[in-house]
């Protein structure tokens, strides 16, 4: 057994010294009628067998690497440096755990106070968490956030264009509390907010890429005593203007796309954050920053009295891990491209995106429906776009999204995706596809 | 003595210099199109770093951590035990990075057939009958395992049972998950044996009781001999049995949790099944249940259907805890490491963990006493209070001098001065005996020079840091 | 520890001290020794009006967080910001300048059904 380092001999030794007959004594607290005879598994692998299992299994993949890939929808196709890997795989890192003993984790630590604090500038707010576990459990833990710092308001608006499986989480999140959604299309300045209102949540961009400004909303809310929440794109927010400058008091976003890989859904990353009145209403680790008895700077877990291990019942949220690794890849990729990378790679994901929609508009038959966006939009397909994107995946190109997949009463739809990893010479091919099998 | 990195590592901000770029972008091969000029972002505070700078600032960073790979790291209740390597090699495999979640079933068919084999391997080796992989992390199992009583309480009419059942040594996630799936609670006390107190726990259960959530063994690692009377009052009662997997670590092969009546139950896969902890995370919080509650679980989750692999919500499934269907990089390591370990490997690691924590405690239970007589399991609970003055904190901080990360301190709340310690099955005998060693000479210096453990530790990057500072006055980002 | 002679508590540790027509409420020194250094405060806004036994706030410390429960029924007229901006003034002075609350009372009977000092201090030295 690789893993497990002692022999018989040693064994016999330990037994010796503990008074204890044989291994079977030490379980003698399990009722014998349930002890396992034999565990209903194959036998252990050696290690080459166990890795060709995997690589075969994983061989059976079709990825957006072999395929020209144009589908996002909540994950995406992002360049990752070589550096993010490769320093974040160190055994250091890797293997340590919460920490909890600060002295012995300062690496930790001041990873994630540099992320909390760049994840902090990108979004606009005063205070960042040190991850959730994704993008719409963040979400979900914000809209419950909001509810409680509004005592009495029992309303909470969301937007139609909000990804599906997103508003799944929030309803699950929020089954056993009495809280009345309703939801809103469009401009979220001309949602009703009124004063039974706790928070309007916000999409920037919502599912179909359509970008609102958040500032008109976001002032009314403050107006009639309501909250606004906005869920964002962190890559966007390199260029176009960050949630926290109009007006959000709460902000989630997904971190994947910022140096973690696909992965086949996860782990990805929760990013949230929130002004400095909310702070102690905000659930997840936050690190912040101190000194030790001899003067020098150090980081350290704080605010933890609004956690489970204090609070128990009382906490302001059940977590207890974060996203550790996952948000200490995006600490490296955000240290690693920069303000200048990051502004790059969302330009160039802006001016493909835009260049594809550009020429998509102009083939008979297709119509772009999103008016301002980022680096996805909805086009209006002559088939269903199932049967688009099964022809085009006989030549190699993912095309987008079918809407069908989650609404079933919009066949005619298709999410298109186009990031930084998008050449030219591969849109030009899907436009090409896209006319060829519109006929 | 290990080599941490006492060096002041300065912040990325501090060695931001203008104009410095760290990544190279192929050029732009598409027009420039205008932002719109209301939403445009004039600039980005970001710091900006050549990468040979970002390579050696987080590569001295690491060097201030303690960690698996490179000190003992006994954190009870933590499973701190090795993530072997192989684990790292076949999640790097381009066949699961750059694998969309949201491909047509068709391109997924090997994800898929990873999560379904998965599925099956874990329930076989809990004793149930369906599991959910969604779940990031335990808290997150136990949340949902816990909206599952809820749902099948309702199913049945039964909405005014609104009351869990969590004994005084739970781990403070079971009582924040009660309260997010709109439940109170009521705790019951240990009996002097450290198991749940029996008179107690039949007097607490009425009508209004929707179940009980248990850890078994508990966090004294020891377990819990009438679970399966526990079990039957229980859902005589009308309730159901939640079971917290955190110390599966002692029962893989030996012990099935659902033999024993547990209904539903979350496995941490980056406990048990040698996941790594990433410094906080991620994690997995597999959730498996039996056949009452096995409608109910979130989803979707892996089917298979004539050799093809889908996926499907379960029938009366409670709905997604998260987007997509759960951390499945974290997933890939798990099956690796499943498929190494084996049947006849799951049974010794749980013997091998349970003989290295009852060595520990023999040889450690003369200085730092252990409430509780019994043989313990795979983890097990001593006093640190052991001189005039001297705390578990000053003991904890003590080890640091001498090379280990601490065990667990403060938990479970049960024992005053609790000291949690955890060794696990990959730990070789001599590393064991050096521990012992480092313990016996701390408990020496408690009684005759307490000061060198109030003042530790002195070989860290750090002293004792002021958390009242940091908690009155928070500084949560660079403001430079 | 300290016991002000002219308040009168809870088994809780709140105490409720008269000022003029209005009752002073804090926590005693003995329930700031057990929290540790007070980091925290989290106080009612004036004008609530609170029923006996209603959680008011939380004081916290870096380990722990507690409830705080009104000592009487009352409306609150006034809340100590100082003490919101250092919370240290409740372990250093918890019974002058480490008052959390002011509070109207609505019921005068209930003063004299706390505990007194003597008795508070009978209760806490059985801890």
């Amino acid at each position: 057994m690789p893993f497990i380092p002692t022999t018989d001999a040693e064994r016999n030794e330990m037994l010796g010294a503990i008074g204890a007959a044989s291994l079977e004594e030490l379980f003698g607290d399990i009722p014998q009628r349930l002890r396992v005879k034999k565990l209903d598994l194959p036998e252990g692998l050696s290690e080459l067998e166990a890795g060709e299992a995997l690589d075969s299994l994983a061989d059976l993949n079709q990825t957006a690497k072999k395929m020209d890939w144009f589908l996002g929808a909540g994950a995406y196709y992002s360049y990752i440096p070589a550096v993010v890997p490769a320093l974040a795989s160190r055994g250091e890192f890797l293997t340590a755990y919460t920490p909890y003993q600060p002295e012995v984790s300062q690496g930790t630590l001041q990873a994630i106070f540099e992320y909390q604090s760049m994840a902090a500038k990108l979004l606009g707010m005063s205070v960042v968490n040190a991850s959730h576990y994704d993008g719409a459990t963040a979400l979900a833990e914000a809209v419950l956030m909001a509810w409680k710092a509004r005592e009495g308001r029992n309303k909470v608006l969301l937007p139609a264009d909000l990804h599906p499986e997103y508003a799944d989480v929030i309803a699950t999140y929020c089954t056993s509390f009495e809280i009345e959604f309703a939801r809103y299309e469009g401009d979220p300045a001309r949602a009703p907010i009124d004063e039974r209102t706790a928070a309007i949540i916000i999409a920037y961009p919502g599912f179909s890429g359509e970008v609102w400004p958040i500032g008109p909303a976001a002032a009314i809310a403050h107006e009639r005593g309501a909250l606004c929440v906005v869920h964002t794109d962190p890559v966007m927010c390199a260029i176009l203007a960050s949630p926290g400058s109009q007006g959000a008091d709460i902000v989630t976003a997904e971190g994947q796309s910022l140096g973690n890989p696909l992965n086949f859904g996860g782990p990805y990353l929760g990013m949230m954050g929130t002004t400095d009145a909310l702070v102690r209403k905000m659930p997840g680790r936050i690190v912040g920053e101190t000194k030790d008895k001899e003067g020098r700077r150090g980081f350290v877990l704080t605010l933890s009295t609004r956690e489970q291990h204090i609070r128990r019942e009382k906490a302001v949220s059940n977590i207890c891990s974060n996203q550790g690794l996952s948000m200490l890849q995006t600490c490296i990729h955000l240290a690693t491209l920069g303000a200048a990378g990051l502004r790059e790679v969302a330009k160039q994901s802006y001016d493909k995106a835009h260049y594809a929609a550009s020429r998509i508009a102009d083939l008979s038959g297709y119509r772009v429906k999103s008016a301002r966006f980022f680096r996805e939009f909805l086009v209006q397909t002559p088939k269903p776009a199932v049967d688009i994107v099964r022809a085009l995946g006989a030549k190699g190109i993912m095309p987008g999204l079918a809407l069908s997949r989650y609404f079933s009463d919009r066949p005619n739809e298709l999410l298109v995706c186009v990031t930084e990893m998008n050449t030219k010479d591969q849109i030009d091919r899907l436009v090409a596809a896209l006319k060829e099998a519109s006929r | 003595m290990n080599a941490i990195n006492m060096r002041d590592e300065p912040l990325v901000y501090e060695l931001s210099r203008a104009g410095r770029v760290g990544c190279s972008l192929p050029k732009a091969d598409v027009p420039s199109f205008e932002l719109p000029a209301d939403l445009a972002r004039a600039d980005l505070d970001l710091p900006e770093l050549d990468e040979l700078t970002v390579v050696r600032h987080f590569t001295r960073l690491s060097q201030k951590n303690y960690s698996i790979d490179t000190e003992f790291y006994p954190l009870g209740s933590c499973t701190m035990k090795y993530n072997p390597k192989i684990n790292e090699a076949a999640a790097a495999n381009p066949g699961w990075k750059y694998l969309h979640p949201l491909a047509e079933e068709a391109q997924a068919q090997g994800a898929l057939k990873l999560m379904f084999k998965l599925q099956r391997s874990l329930c076989e080796i809990g004793g149930f009958e369906a599991a959910s992989l969604q779940p990031a992390a335990g808290a997150h199992g136990e949340l949902s395992g816990v909206l599952m009583i809820r749902a099948a309480l309702v199913d049945k009419g039964e909405r005014d049972r609104r009351k869990m059942l969590i004994p005084d040594s739970a781990h403070g996630t079971n009582p924040a998950s009660c309260t997010m799936a709109g439940f109170s609670t009521q705790t019951i006390p240990s009996g002097p044996d450290g198991n749940i107190d029996m008179a107690a726990l039949r007097a607490a259960l009425d009508d209004s009781v929707a179940g009980i959530m248990i850890t078994n063994p508990n966090t004294l690692g020891l377990f819990e001999r009438n679970i399966v009377e526990i079990c039957d009052l229980v859902h005589r009662a009308g309730g159901y049995v939640y079971g917290d997997g955190a110390n599966m670590n002692a029962l893989t092969g030996v012990f099935k949790p659902g033999s024993s009546g547990i209904d539903v139950m979350h496995f941490n896969l980056h406990k048990t099944f040698s996941t790594p902890h990433g410094g906080g995370g991620p994690g997995a919080g597999m959730v498996a249940a039996g056949a009452a509650l096995a409608p109910y679980l979130p989803g979707p989750i892996a089917s298979e259907d004539a050799g093809k692999y889908r996926l499907a919500m379960p029938a009366k499934s409670i709905g997604r805890v998260k987007s997509f269907y759960g951390n499945f990089g974290v997933l890939v390591r798990a099956y690796t490491y499943l498929l190494m370990t084996g049947a006849d490997g799951l049974r010794r690691v749980a013997e091998n963990a349970v003989l290295n924590a009852n060595y520990l405690k023999a040889k450690l239970s003369d200085v730092y006493p252990v409430p509780h007589a019994r043989r313990c399991m795979h983890e097990f609970v001593a006093r640190g209070n052991i001189a005039e003055g001297v705390h578990t904190l000053d003991i904890a901080k003590r080890l640091i001098d001498y090379g280990f990360h601490p065990p667990t301190v403060y938990f479970p709340l049960i024992v005053q001065e609790a000291l949690m310690i955890e060794p696990t099955e990959t730990e070789s005998k001599e590393t064991l005996d050096l521990f012992i060693e480092a313990m016996r000479s701390i408990a020496a210096e408690a009684g005759s020079q307490p000061e060198l453990l109030h003042e530790a530790p002195h070989r860290a990057p750090v002293a004792r840091l002021d958390e009242v500072m940091a908690a009155r006055c928070p500084i949560l980002c660079y403001r430079g | 520890m300290a016991i002000d002679a002219s308040a009168r508590y809870l088994e809780s540790h709140e105490y409720a001290k008269p000022a003029g027509s209005d009752m002073l409420i804090g926590i005693s020194d003995h329930a700031q020794a057990e929290l540790g250094d007070v980091v925290f405060v989290e106080l009612p806004s004036v004008g609530k009006e609170l029923a006996k036994g209603s959680t008011f706030g939380t004081i916290e410390s870096v380990k722990a967080a507690s409830d705080l429960y009104m000592p009487i029924s009352g409306k609150i007229v006034e809340v100590n910001e100082a003490v919101k901006g250092d919370p240290s003034l409740v372990n250093k002075d918890c019974y002058g300048q480490g008052w959390l609350i002011r509070v109207s009372p609505s019921n005068s009977a209930e003063f004299s059904s706390l505990l007194d000092a003597k008795a508070y201090g009978k209760a806490i030295g059985e801890e």
